[in-house]
């Protein structure tokens, strides 16, 4: 087994996880849950571009992986400030 | 033989990567509040997304792209904690009570 196919391979199951974290994304009962869940589905989503920066020996897959934690991260912390009437969360 | 170890190291690390990530997913779906869910998702889902990160950073070996894999990872690392305590600060000025298991006998939480 090549190495390349276990890194699609750790993607594939990496998606599998994802789609099953849209479940607290959909169903949280507030504001916070589906903030916390896009979170983590968006550290997947770094994860598994880099999994196929590896696999398909794309390495500009990483620029486009490092943008996106950037955003990712930029959006929560966005999300949680304004959740709160005036400011004060970081 | 540096190729053969450095392949089953590579598989370790995405193995364990996997996991804990699992394990970020599990929590995340079935712990009863968003305290305890911010807890495990800063905690093993960083770890995981770390273990996943090195797995590809052993696999590129010395080039250009394991640079920009290590500085994704150190990223990741302080990043994601630091998002996951502003969620749950504000969920703590949003009014929202902690789940305790003391207040109704029944176990009839959620």
């Amino acid at each position: 087994m090549a190495i390349e196919e276990v890194f699609i391979a750790a993607a594939a199951l990496f998606v599998v996880l994802a789609i099953m974290m849209f479940y607290r994304a959909v169903a949280g009962p507030t504001t916070q849950d589906r903030l916390l869940a896009v979170n983590v589905l968006g550290t997947n989503t770094v994860v598994i571009l880099a999994l196929l920066a590896a696999g398909l020996d794309q390495a500009w897959f990483l620029d486009v992986a490092l943008i996106y934690a950037l955003l990712n991260f930029l959006m929560a912390v966005a999300i949680s400030k304004f959740t709160v009437e005036r400011g004060g969360v970081l | 033989m540096i190729e053969t170890i450095r392949f089953w190291v590579v598989v370790a690390l995405l193995g364990l990567g996997v996991f804990f990530t699992f394990v970020s997913t599990v929590g995340v779906i079935r712990l009863p509040d968003i305290y305890a869910r911010a807890h495990t998702a800063s905690q093993t889902d960083t770890l995981g997304a770390g273990f996943a990160l090195a797995g590809v950073a052993v696999a590129f070996g010395w080039q250009h792209a394991a640079v920009y894999t290590v500085l994704l990872l150190f990223f990741v690392f302080i990043t994601n904690p630091t998002a996951a305590h502003a969620i749950a600060r504000s969920a703590a000025e949003s009014g929202i009570e902690p789940w305790t298991n003391d207040a109704d006998e029944d176990g009839d939480s959620q």
